[in-house]
């Protein structure tokens, strides 16, 4: 960022505990994400369809992400993470906010500018099936970004690189000429992550990278990506509904609710001191593969569905499921605001 | 809960069941010579990847292995001592849906979508417990509002698309439990829902569990369900059990390499610090083509010479009552294990 003060020395993947980041020096902030808003719009059926409402997928959504980071976005289907994903890489035009990258507001660039930065952000997806052609060889689709790009260079070079960009992910050079229906579904992701690193990217966001792949093979990937962001210095943004897989990665965690983001904290404050009630279920409904800790927790069960987005709950989102929500009305009329509460933490619920 | 110490008797017996699918390229063997049992009044946890065999035992105990490609070739599924197996087809209607019932994975799909919740639920209780339209009716409404969806007999007109996923998965446990089965199979009950409308059906299949007293099957790839609700644990690999026991020593005190590796391979919520995973390297067999001798031996940190040529049989661990494995390797004694212990 222009206004960022920190130097160099600062930066990077200097891990997130203490944290005695005072609130105007965030430290090395690649990605910043000011009250970002997504709206889809509903139409009346019929010959002239109206406008006559607004699925609020994201509504109002702060955070920053480090340089070098994983900030992991968490929360359960229909609540607004993959749309916060899509929506820093201008899939979408934003309803409002700013999605300022390296100091640029995306939302104001206009396509042919913003095709400049697309270079820099990249994305994996969830579903290695249908995010590869199936018609093109896995060194063709490894390669695509790099043409696109103008980073092919000569022949010989391109075909180096798409070498090494598979054997990087862990898969054999000699596989470049196999289509994706030949390859596992590990291995599928594999490319997939090999795409999103032909470019150099700084920033990737991994929407739901694991969640359709066995567990033995989810941890591969999971080290994996780990083990890329060491050597290349990656910034990620881990988009999952999984929690524990999410802790593991993460820096910090966004937890989101019905279009909000709920709480923000390091992994270590999020499992010893979740402040935020919906947070506090979350984690209550994760299991732990240990029976003797599982005999010991406390278990909070939530009552009834998230509700419509369409017609998201007044004041705060939560109020209609939570177990602390208060009678006199606060809860149910006024929207809590996000508020830092120290040790790189941030909550909105009146009840904190 | 966990590791009752008191067992009820016998309810469901699996003996050396095997099942394969015979497709053009090859034979599949998809259940190899499985055999546990469930008492009264037990949840037992199957767990195991994609690809395993959990679901296909389910559905060979069910009866509902189509043929052709599917059949079962060998073992005995003992029902209270009565072969379900060897029923006919007139017999086992009888016994499906009423004394041993399954809901699935994926509650959109196994619902009817152009009958009315009610009619779905009514049918079974007219069949198999011979009730009249009425009575059938308001056992109906009492089943809803037992699983928990509030206001139940006024629902059952209601169609399935009307109902959110965690309330038609309601929906088929009430369907499950209507004839008061005395095993219920749950075949990834929750895979499809969020973690925390999982943890209500979770909660409410438990607590049906201990108030009706059936027992239940879960069928899982997630350790974690299995810690919290399962009571005794069969881990299933290439079409076998290889490691079983109470729920609480099999976390505790793994003895095969698989189970020491899938449970190395999850992160847990609780991990103190960002650590690295030990994942399990390479890929599940193809049970169309299973190597000769154990059919983890290609993923395994211990292998060693014999495990290629010979299938080690099911073996009582030393020093415990009822924790079984089928491995050549010591794994307590060998310097591998401290790839897991140093995680």
């Amino acid at each position: 960022m222009s206004t960022d003060s920190s130097t160099t020395e600062a930066t990077t993947t200097a891990p997130q505990e203490a944290s005695e980041t005072p609130p105007d020096a965030r430290g090395d902030v690649l990605l910043d994400v000011k009250d970002l808003k997504m709206y889809f719009p509903v139409s009346s059926r019929g010959i002239i369809p109206r406008h006559v409402a607004d699925v609020k997928a994201v509504d109002g959504v702060d955070f920053f992400v480090r340089r070098g980071e994983t900030l992991g976005l968490v929360g359960e289907s229909g609540c607004g993470k993959t749309t916060v994903g899509r929506s820093i890489l201008q899939v979408y035009k934003t309803t409002g906010g700013e999605v300022n990258f390296d100091g640029t507001d995306l939302t104001k660039l206009k396509a042919k500018e913003m095709r400049r930065y697309r270079r820099r952000l990249q994305m994996i997806f969830q579903d290695p099936y249908s995010s590869l052609n199936p018609r093109m060889t896995a060194g063709s689709i490894i390669g695509e970004p790099m043409r696109i790009h103008g980073m092919a260079g000569e022949r010989g070079e391109y075909r180096d690189r798409v070498e090494e960009l598979l054997r990087v992910v862990g898969l054999n050079p000699y596989m470049r000429d196999r289509y994706p229906h030949e390859f596992s579904g590990g291995q599928r992701q594999r490319i997939g992550i090999a795409r999103s690193l032909a470019v150099r990217p700084d920033l990737i966001i991994c929407d739901e990278p694991v969640s359709a792949l066995d567990v033995s093979i989810q941890a591969q990937i999971i080290n994996l990506l780990q083990e890329l962001q060491e050597e290349y210095n990656l910034t990620y943004l881990f988009i999952a509904h999984d929690l524990s897989v999410v802790r593991h990665i993460s820096d910090r965690v966004a937890v989101m609710y019905l279009g909000k983001v709920v709480e923000i904290a390091t992994r270590e404050e999020l499992y010893e001191n979740p402040l935020h009630p919906y947070t506090k279920a979350l984690m209550s409904a994760v299991p732990i593969p240990d029976p003797s800790v599982e005999r010991q927790r406390e278990r909070i069960v939530l009552q009834g569905d998230v509700p419509s987005p369409l017609r998201p709950p007044s004041g705060c989102r939560f109020h209609t499921r939570c177990p602390i929500a208060i009678e006199d009305g606060l809860c149910s009329e006024e929207d809590p605001e996000f508020r830092d509460v120290g040790g790189d933490h941030w909550v909105a619920c009146h009840r904190v | 809960m966990a590791n009752s110490p008191s067992k009820g008797k016998p309810i469901l017996e699996i003996k050396d069941l095997v099942t394969r699918f015979y497709i053009p390229d090859g034979i599949v063997k998809a259940v190899d010579g499985v055999s546990y049992t469930i008492h009264e009044g037990e949840i037992v946890g199957v767990v195991g990847e994609s690809g395993c065999g959990k679901s296909v035992t389910a559905l060979s105990i069910m009866g509902l292995i189509p043929w052709p490609p599917g059949v079962i070739e060998q073992g005995e599924v003992l029902l209270d001592g009565v072969d379900v197996l060897k029923m006919d087809t007139e017999e086992m209607l009888r016994v499906r849906g009423a004394e041993l019932s399954m809901i699935f994975q994926e509650p959109m799909t196994s619902l009817n979508p152009v009958l009315t919740i009610g009619r779905q639920l009514t049918e079974s209780l007219e069949v198999h417990l011979d009730m009249d339209r009425a009575g059938a009716v308001a056992r109906a409404g009492e089943l809803l509002e037992m699983v928990g969806i509030p206001d139940g007999s006024s629902r059952l007109d209601d169609y399935p698309h009307q109902f959110s996923g965690g309330m038609r998965q309601r929906v088929m446990i009430a369907m499950g439990l209507s004839c008061n089965p005395k095993v219920l199979i749950a075949d990834e009950p929750t895979t499809a829902l969020d973690v925390t409308i999982q943890a209500q059906i979770l909660e409410l299949i438990q607590r049906l569990n201990q108030e009706l007293g059936t027992a239940v099957i879960i069928i899982t790839h997630n350790l974690g369900v299995v810690a919290r609700y399962a009571d005794w644990v069969n881990v299933m690999y290439a079409g076998r059990i290889i490691e079983s026991g109470p729920a609480a020593e099999i976390y505790e005190n793994p003895q095969h390499p698989y189970t020491l590796g899938l449970l190395s391979s999850v992160p847990r919520l609780d991990e103190p610090k960002k650590s690295k995973l030990v994942p399990i390297e390479g890929m599940p067999p193809d049970l169309s083509d299973l190597p000769q001798g154990c059919a983890f031996r290609a993923r395994c940190r211990f292998a060693i010479e014999k495990c290629a040529t010979e299938y080690p049989p099911s073996e009582l661990i030393d020093g415990t009552d009822d924790h079984h494995r089928s491995c050549w390797i010591n794994v307590d004694e060998s310097a591998e294990k401290d790839v897991y212990v140093n995680r």
